[in-house]
């Protein structure tokens, strides 16, 4: 009885300290929350820009950079995921994993191979036990990415998109001919919705599409080019491309605290309802041992007493 | 005396904003000196130069900038950048030992020529001479 007690009052304190641990998480997912959206604020104002000079660019110049042609006869296509490097984030890697793989299939079914690029220690973690090969990959970051870190897979990207699939990159390795990406949109701080669109070939993507209704009718600029519109277009869209993939990284650092929030908000939850019920199931066990010990000293009493009645 | 609202923008954060007198930039074809009213214009700004933004009062911004642009409209002035810094957040010292240092190990690599931009950059955003 007594052993039953205090195995009890062991699994309380046990989910205690677990409930600590996700309570403690789950603050500092809703501080990262705030902190990561105000990155991706900071980061608008940026892609606005290139993109209405992209615009403008794209109005003069021929338009046929590799990055914005559709190759006719596309073999390889390039997927880059972006997943998180820790867990206890609920279902936030199992659906970028899974949207990944419903791309893969599609892309298959279209007669193209899908080629693997990973961000993020779960999603290598994901194909590495399954033995599947993994392009290149970049983990550490993904909570709080910086710029940096999309250049490093941009880097990595636009060569090999470059070289085509019938080309080799600097490396040796094949390249690739469409650039996707896979990564979670923060619909919300409940919904999080992994999407996937193609990089490249590319069409400019509109970044303010809620623009103000005279945006529609703006004229653009009648720029002087310094140097030449093709030249600048060389040079602006690997950047823009890079921009769009440090965009992904931040909304998905948004969404994954996001998630995270949410799986250990609920952890947390759960486990005061554990707790709730052992301590009922400990008061009783105390009460019943009390009871017992009461009945064996009642009982004891009188056994006693009936004993030195027979003596006398 | 006309001003211009000019806009410096990088990837991470819009790094500073606000009306000034002029802006000067070394672009790929050479130095350009925008005012108000300048004839709009897209250029690529060179690797290792700083910007200046004169402001109306006529103190001088120096900015370090790094893979950027400048694009000018009749409604402002935009310095796009990958990394941009204004020259009261550049650690002098600092930039002058990296600069250093990236000069010892010669440009060989396209990693240290990006680093001795960078500090170049930085140095001549400050108003140092290299």
């Amino acid at each position: 009885m007594a052993a039953q007690v205090r195995v009890l009052r062991q699994r309380v304190k046990s989910v205690r300290s677990t409930q600590k641990t996700t309570k403690a998480m789950e603050m500092i997912a809703t501080s990262r929350i705030a902190k990561a959206q105000a990155k991706v604020q900071a980061a608008a104002p940026y892609s606005e820009m290139i993109t209405e000079v992209l615009e403008a660019l794209a109005n003069v110049s021929t338009l046929d950079h590799p990055l914005l042609v559709e190759r006719s006869s596309a073999k390889r296509a390039g997927i880059l995921l972006i997943t998180s490097d820790r867990g206890l984030c609920g279902g936030y890697n199992a659906n970028g994993i899974k949207a990944a793989e419903e791309l893969a299939a599609l892309l298959r079914s279209q007669g193209k191979e899908p080629v693997l690029y990973i961000v993020g220690r779960k999603g290598v973690g994901y194909y590495t036990f399954r033995q599947r090969a993994i392009a290149e990959s970049w983990t550490g970051f993904s909570e709080q990415p910086s710029y940096a870190d999309a250049e490093a897979a941009a880097s990595a990207l636009l060569p090999a998109f470059i070289a085509g699939s019938d080309g080799q990159d600097e490396d040796g390795n094949q390249g690739i001919d469409e650039i996707h990406i896979v990564s979670t949109h923060f619909v919300s701080m409940i919904t999080q919705t992994p999407r996937a669109r193609r990089l490249a070939p590319m069409e400019i993507e509109y970044v303010d599409a809620s623009a103000p209704s005279d945006g529609a009718s703006k004229l653009l600029p009648a720029y002087e080019f310094e140097p030449s519109a093709d030249l600048l277009l060389d040079e602006m869209l690997p950047k823009y491309v890079t921009s769009r993939i440090y965009a992904a990284m931040l909304d998905a650092a948004a969404s994954e605290s996001a998630a995270r929030r949410a799986a250990c908000k609920s952890a947390t939850d759960n486990a005061n309802d554990i707790i709730r019920s052992l301590s009922r199931e400990v008061n009783q066990a105390r009460q019943a041992q009390i009871t017992q010990e009461l009945s064996e000293i009642v009982g004891g009493a009188d056994a006693l007493a009936a004993a030195t009645n027979e003596e006398d | 005396m006309a001003e211009m609202q000019v806009n410096l923008v990088a990837v991470e954060r819009e790094v500073w904003s606000g009306p000034a007198r002029m802006v000067v930039a070394r672009t790929v074809d050479g130095d350009i000196g925008v005012m108000p009213g300048h004839a709009p214009v897209l250029a690529q700004l060179r690797e290792g130069f700083a910007a200046r933004i004169i402001e109306p009062d006529g103190n001088v911004l120096g900015v370090a900038v790094h893979g950027g642009f400048l694009s000018v409209t009749k409604d402002a002035v935009t310095l796009l950048a990958e990394e941009a810094q204004l020259s009261d957040e550049i650690d002098v010292t600092h930039a002058r030992a990296a600069y250093e240092a990236a000069r010892a190990r010669g440009g060989e690599t396209a990693e240290t020529e990006r680093e001795l931009r960078r500090a170049q950059a930085q140095l001549l955003a400050t108003g140092e001479s290299i």
